[in-house]
């Protein structure tokens, strides 16, 4: 596919990168020439230089024969305008544009095709807001992720040493978790994928990955991991975008308190927020963390630009008493350096982000992609189209399916309902099945096994 | 300051003025009544002639007026009417009335009080009564102009707050044509309620007569009867209940139901914080008092009958309107004494209601609370917010100004009293009673104020101006700065 990238920042690049390890045609355009240069000595990709949005920039990136344009410059109207000229110009098919300011989302009728022709919005702010929102509510979770329109949950779970599962056998979680609607799609030990056997004894730092219809997924994380209380008090450090929102749709079920270093923000914050409580300060500053209590906060969230300032207060607040510290960390090189024990959850925006893009990526009707495992791990949820005769799906029972070894169907979602997958489930048209994807190199196999053969109209 | 174009304003304000005279003089003919014709004849022409003095010779005078000039005319707007305004009064030979007593009905007609000197009104002329019911009804309609485009644009006592909604000016300080329109709104506002009003008392067994005038003195929350015994006269339910849900109506803020009207949404009125509160300390009054009634068994009669008088007494003060269907200075001390305490709260601002306004209280309370917040998290942020948007902390300045230049106004105008040589209830309940725009007090003053002092008299108009004038467009006059060019 030949895919044109506007903006080569954070979001923009990584995206950049991970695409083009999946051969595929990549234009990147930015303003930026050294920025340019960087990525592509890193990876097999053509560059342009230029304004996004120019039409002589974009032609020059071969908008003409491009599947797509994703605008991921830091600028709303820049990209508005880029989709805007790809459609107008070059009839571009997917037009894909970050739109940060909620003010332009919550007119309906702007983004159709006689107004402005964006396909797909995306907020990196809200997607990142709305996955820590996850995690909280589901204390104990390495990651949580939605499927379906949140109907049904992928949820990543690190077995904690004083787990009451540690020493138990695989079938032992099978045998408690009968009635729950979930699935075990992957476990990991030291990094390394193990297939899940029976008689596996469970260990300390085992990663299991489950899927399970929402209504049960607090059940899980509650049952396996025991001894995790609710979260109830969380203390947000920055009051940036993605802080602000955090605050906002944490507030009507959580005590939150934000700080914010700058008195004029925080002002205008505490305008905002409704029952947050706004602190201005330094996220660093242990008189402050004492003064509000740190030592019986459940969840520190610190959400700056800044990861070295991330990092360092949350291990300050982790030192201080905090029960869970989660921090936003950009570059890829520190989150696997933090995860060693020194802050629970490292956030990356670029991967949240990207498993949005992929979704419009993939070929065949997938709906929702999610990037896990810093990018080797993928979970997919496709739509089953097509009849027995033209899909290589519908009407076989999930054991008949030639999925690659590293894949496995957690769930399907049909109509409304949620369906636990088994070996003699028989998938039907329309059926959303969510797949979990070991090793992502295997993404084609999976690709193709959704695609409609021609034949089908 | 423009001398010249406030004396033109003046001299047309008067003659407008006179002409809301006739319609007493033809009450007085339709009934008969030479005395009293001949009385509001002569202070209707008196009037007239005054006014156009003053405007004549400055008829050419025309320029845009500035924010002092503002101060000046709503000023004198209350005075010079209050003073031309008692011509009827002094010269009537019904009354008998010297020159304070005239002064004080009329001022306490104007400003919407409501606390009378006379006494027997049943046998008085009719003319007369309507003069007084009339002089209150007008009275509230300068009060509804006066809070709702002139005062926030002053911005007196943080009601700069509401500059934003009202489509009054507030450009350069200059008094633009739009404050006709605006006014021209709330009159319609102020006149379809007092039609509906009156044909209520109407349906509900009221005279032509009285149903007309008690209609001026409930929309203008004045308090003024024709009889004496005020509205127990009726001894009917159901007018109680008409009054009382038209004197909730005149508390609420015109501005609102202006919105209301304009957006054609009755949610409007709940999605108000300020009508909320007000709704909310009325109702959680009554509950009190209500209850207060039953333990000390005070009232006879069925429960149904209770709880109108209760609520009737509850919304009559709350609203500072000041009518009585029965003797609540009687009951047990509490409630008199927490009913004089709820004319303080007031009515809505911009509404015809008198007191500090609900909204300052409110405002006041959620300041009050922000200061514990902040004792408990010294480094956080509180905002002070009415509805969701926040509220400048310059309004909240303002606000704590005005309460305390309320109770500084109210202590000295109390000791002023006593050192006349009136009993501390008396006077405690006189001047919250003038103050607050409400009307009757405690002690001697429970029915009418004709036995006090003349002094105190003085001292209770100048209440009654303060009250209504929101204090600080009437001292500010008084600052050397203010008259500084």
């Amino acid at each position: 596919m030949k895919i044109i990238i506007l903006g080569a920042g954070q979001v923009g690049g990584s995206l950049a990168l991970s695409l083009a390890n999946e051969s595929n045609d990549i234009t990147l355009v930015d303003s930026d020439p050294k920025v340019l240069q960087e990525i592509q000595d890193r990876a097999d990709l053509q560059t342009v230089v230029g304004h996004a949005s120019h039409p002589t920039v974009l032609a020059q990136a071969g908008a003409m024969d491009a599947n797509m344009v994703v605008a991921l410059t830091n600028s709303d109207e820049t990209n508005m305008v880029a989709c805007q000229i790809a459609y107008t110009l070059f009839h571009t098919p997917t037009k894909i544009a970050r739109v940060r300011a909620t003010d332009y989302l919550d007119y309906d009728g702007l983004f159709v095709q006689e107004a402005l022709p964006i396909d797909v919005l995306i907020s990196p702010e809200y997607l990142v807001s709305k996955y820590i929102e996850n995690l909280i509510e589901h204390p104990g979770a390495l990651q949580v992720l939605n499927f379906a329109d949140g109907k049904v949950k992928l949820i990543a779970i690190a077995l904690h040493a004083k787990s009451m599962l540690i020493g138990k056998k695989v079938s032992a979680i099978f045998d408690d978790m009968k009635d729950m609607d979930t699935n075990l799609v992957a476990m990991y030990r030291h990094q390394q994928l193990l297939t899940i056997e029976q008689d596996v004894e469970l260990e300390a730092g085992d990663e299991l990955f489950f899927i399970a219809a929402s209504s049960k997924a607090k059940n899980i994380t509650t049952m396996l991991q025991g001894l995790d209380k609710p979260n109830r008090r969380v203390i947000i450090a920055g009051g940036g975008n993605i802080g602000l929102l955090l605050a906002q749709i944490l507030e009507p079920h959580y005590r939150v308190k934000l700080i914010e270093r700058d008195a004029g923000r925080a002002k205008s914050l505490s305008e905002i927020l409704e029952k947050t409580i706004v602190l201005q300060g330094d996220a660093a500053d242990e008189n402050l963390l004492m003064e509000e209590n740190i030592d019986s906060v459940d969840v520190f969230c610190a959400l700056t630009n800044d990861d070295e300032a991330n990092i360092l207060s949350s291990m300050l607040a982790k030192r201080l008493g905090a029960r869970k510290t989660m921090s936003l960390i950009n570059r890829p090189s520190y989150i696997e350096l933090v995860e060693s024990g020194m802050i629970d959850t490292a956030i990356s925006p670029q991967q949240v982000t990207i498993g949005a893009l992929l979704a419009h990526i993939r070929r065949g009707d997938v709906v929702a992609v999610h990037s896990l495992r810093k990018g080797y791990a993928e979970a997919i949820e496709a739509v089953a189209h097509g009849d027995h005769r033209t899909s290589k799906v519908v009407g076989r029972k999930i054991h008949e399916l030639k999925l690659p070894t590293s894949a496995g169907i957690g769930a399907i979602v049909r109509a409304d309902e949620v369906i636990i997958a088994t070996p003699e489930l028989i998938i039907e048209p329309e059926d959303h099945v969510i797949i979990y994807l070991a090793d992502k190199n295997k993404v084609r196999e999976v690709e193709r096994l959704f695609q409609v053969s021609a034949t089908f109209i | 300051m423009q001398p010249f174009v406030i004396l033109r304003i003046l001299g047309q304000l008067l003659m407008i003025f006179s002409i809301t005279m006739l319609p007493a003089v033809g009450v007085g003919l339709f009934y008969n009544e030479s005395d009293s014709v001949d009385s509001l004849a002569m202070a209707f022409l008196a009037t007239l002639i005054t006014g156009f003095l003053l405007w004549y010779p400055f008829r050419n005078y025309q320029s845009d007026l500035r924010l002092r000039d503002g101060f000046v005319i709503v000023v004198l707007f209350w005075t010079v009417l209050g003073l031309f305004g008692s011509i009827p009064f002094f010269l009537s030979n019904a009354l008998a009335l010297g020159f304070v007593d005239s002064l004080f009905e009329s001022i306490s007609g104007l400003t919407t009080t409501g606390a009378t000197v006379l006494t027997q009104l049943d046998h008085l002329p009719y003319s007369i009564l309507f003069y007084r019911q009339q002089l209150q009804w007008l009275g509230g309609m300068g009060i509804i102009v006066l809070a709702v485009a002139i005062l926030p644009m002053l911005g007196v006592g943080g009601m700069q707050l509401y500059r934003a909604e009202t489509p009054g000016p507030v450009k350069d300080n200059k008094l633009t044509p739009r404050i006709t329109e605006t006014a021209k709104a709330l009159w319609y506002i102020y006149l379809s309620l007092t039609i509906l009003c009156a044909l209520s008392y109407w349906l509900a067994g009221m005279t032509v007569f009285d149903a007309i005038s008690h209609s001026f003195s409930t929309i203008a929350i004045g308090g003024f009867s024709t009889h004496d015994l005020n509205l127990q006269y009726f001894d009917s339910r159901i007018i109680e209940w008409v009054a009382i849900v038209f004197m909730l109506l005149s508390g609420a803020n015109f501005g609102l139901h202006f919105l209301v009207w304009r957006h054609r949404s009755l949610p409007h009125y709940w999605r108000d914080d300020e009508f909320r509160m007000y709704c909310l300390i009325l109702l959680a009054s009554s509950i009190i008092i209500l209850s207060v009634v039953k333990f000390h068994d005070t009232l006879s009669g069925p429960l149904f009958d209770q709880i109108t008088t209760v609520v009737f007494q509850v919304v009559s003060i709350g609203t500072t309107t000041g009518f009585t269907s029965d003797d609540f200075s009687v009951w047990p001390t509490f409630i008199p004494v927490l009913l004089i305490m709820l004319s303080f709260i007031g009515g809505c601002a911009g509404s015809t209601g008198g007191g500090m306004k609900v909204i300052r209280m409110l405002l006041l309370f959620k300041q009050g609370l922000r200061e514990l917040k902040r004792l408990v998290h010294p480094n956080a942020h509180f905002a002070v917010k009415l509805g969701k948007k926040p509220v400048d902390n310059r309004v909240i300045e303002a606000v704590w100004g005005f309460l305390s230049a309320y109770i500084g106004i109210f202590i000295i105008m109390l000791l002023m009293l006593l050192a006349s040589g009136i009993d501390q209830v008396t006077a405690f309940s006189a001047v919250a009673a003038t103050l607050n725009n409400l009307g009757p007090g405690l002690g001697e003053v429970a029915n009418n104020y004709s036995d006090i002092n003349a002094f105190s008299k003085y001292v209770l108009c100048l209440g009654m101006l303060l009250g209504r004038l929101e204090i600080f467009t009437l001292l500010v006059i008084f600052t050397p700065v203010f008259w500084r060019r």
